[in-house]
């Protein structure tokens, strides 16, 4: 068996699914390491300091990514659904998708970098 | 020219996995790959199994993933394939042997959601009139010749064979947005639930499949839209 050679939908899709369950993980040890805060400032200062490390930073980056593509394709769906007849369209609404991506998360990097590269990481 | 094939062969009675086997035939390059298999089963080994029929795209028997997605072998031209041209059954269904598998689930869902008229009115006396708008409503899905690649193309029916698959649902189609018919709220009571249309993913495999160039997501969103609505 060989992979299916489907069209961008499929990747769409496979990427959908993935960037879902890692933002939905994130969330899970989120909910966790805010939940430190019981155990007293010891712990829970020490995740912070953890998050502050350039290593999270790329991993904020990188969940940012996740959380965009998540929302920009979700409202490709949700448009596909209420309009049936912009299917003739998915090619391109994909297209236009991914420029969005791209103009929202260019910038957004870079002040992230930034961030990183001053330590000033919140 | 020479062409070179590589099909993924399985033989119940002999092999517990299927395996690739690789075959040159020669060929013209307006060939079809229908034409390949047809060279390799009758000049090369006769146990090959594939269904066919027409050979022109009509009957829809001959559908099978040819290098890596859901195609027509009579529709599918030597020349535009890249080589080896690499074949295997159709995904989601259970392989007989080599290309043959399975259609009886397929069948069933198609028979689910009544793929006939269904009156709504006494029979008139004379034909029932359509308007060409009427008509053009359900177009698209008529054209359907019932190959199932859009079916075994679709992520969601691969994971769930339970899922009643786009090709059921173009039938639907076909006749819930046909005005002479009655029986849409029978076919959507079919398709609204967990292995109806809202197993959908709008993954578009199934219009990228599809050889008569059905849009399928359409009508499947189409059904989905009418059944949110509750009614046509
Ligand atoms: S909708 Fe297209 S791909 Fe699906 S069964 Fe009909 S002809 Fe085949
Ligand atoms: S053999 Fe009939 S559609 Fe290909």
């Amino acid at each position: 068996m060989s992979i299916y050679r489907g069209g961008i939908g499929q990747w769409s899709w496979t990427f959908h699914r993935l960037t879902g369950v890692g933002v939905l993980l994130f969330l899970l040890v989120h909910i966790l390491d805010t939940a430190l805060i019981m155990m007293g400032p010891h712990w829970y200062n020490k995740i912070i300091r953890f998050y502050r490390t350039p290593l999270f930073g790329l991993m904020e980056i990188a969940l940012f990514a996740a959380v965009l593509y998540h929302a920009l394709n979700g409202v490709r769906i949700i448009v596909i659904d209420f309009r049936p007849e912009t299917t003739v369209h998915y090619k391109k609404m994909f297209f236009i998708q991914m420029a969005l991506f791209a103009l929202i998360f260019i910038p957004v990097c870079i002040i992230m970098l930034g961030h990183i590269a001053q330590g000033l990481h919140p | 020219m020479e062409v070179t094939f590589q099909l993924l062969r399985f033989d119940p009675l002999k092999d517990r996995q299927p395996h690739w086997e690789t075959y040159r035939v020669e060929l013209e390059p307006t060939d079809r790959v229908l034409d390949g298999l047809e060279a390799i089963k009758g000049q090369m080994d006769g146990t090959l199994a594939y269904r066919r029929s027409c050979a022109h795209g009509v009957c829809g028997s001959d559908a099978m993933i040819i290098n890596g997605r859901n195609r027509l072998a009579c529709k599918a031209l030597v020349k535009n394939m890249k080589e080896p041209i690499r074949i295997e059954p159709m995904r989601g269904f259970k392989v007989l042997k080599d290309f043959v598998v399975d259609m009886g689930p397929f069948f069933e869902k198609y028979r689910a959601v009544k793929p006939y008229l269904i009156e709504k009115e006494a029979r008139p006396q004379k034909e029932r009139l359509q308007s060409q708008e009427e008509r053009e409503r359900f177009d698209d899905t008529t054209k359907c010749i019932l190959c199932g690649a859009c079916t075994t193309s679709c992520p969601s029916f691969w994971f769930n064979a339970g899922y009643v698959g786009p090709a059921a649902i173009v039938q639907a189609h076909r006749f819930i947005f046909d005005s002479r018919d009655g029986g849409a709220e029978e076919r959507l009571s079919v398709l609204n639930n967990q292995e109806g249309v809202w197993r959908c993913r709008t993954v578009f495999n199934c219009v990228e499949a599809c050889p008569r160039g059905i849009n399928v997501t359409r009508a499947i969103g189409e059904v989905k839209k009418v059944i949110a609505k509750g009614g046509r």
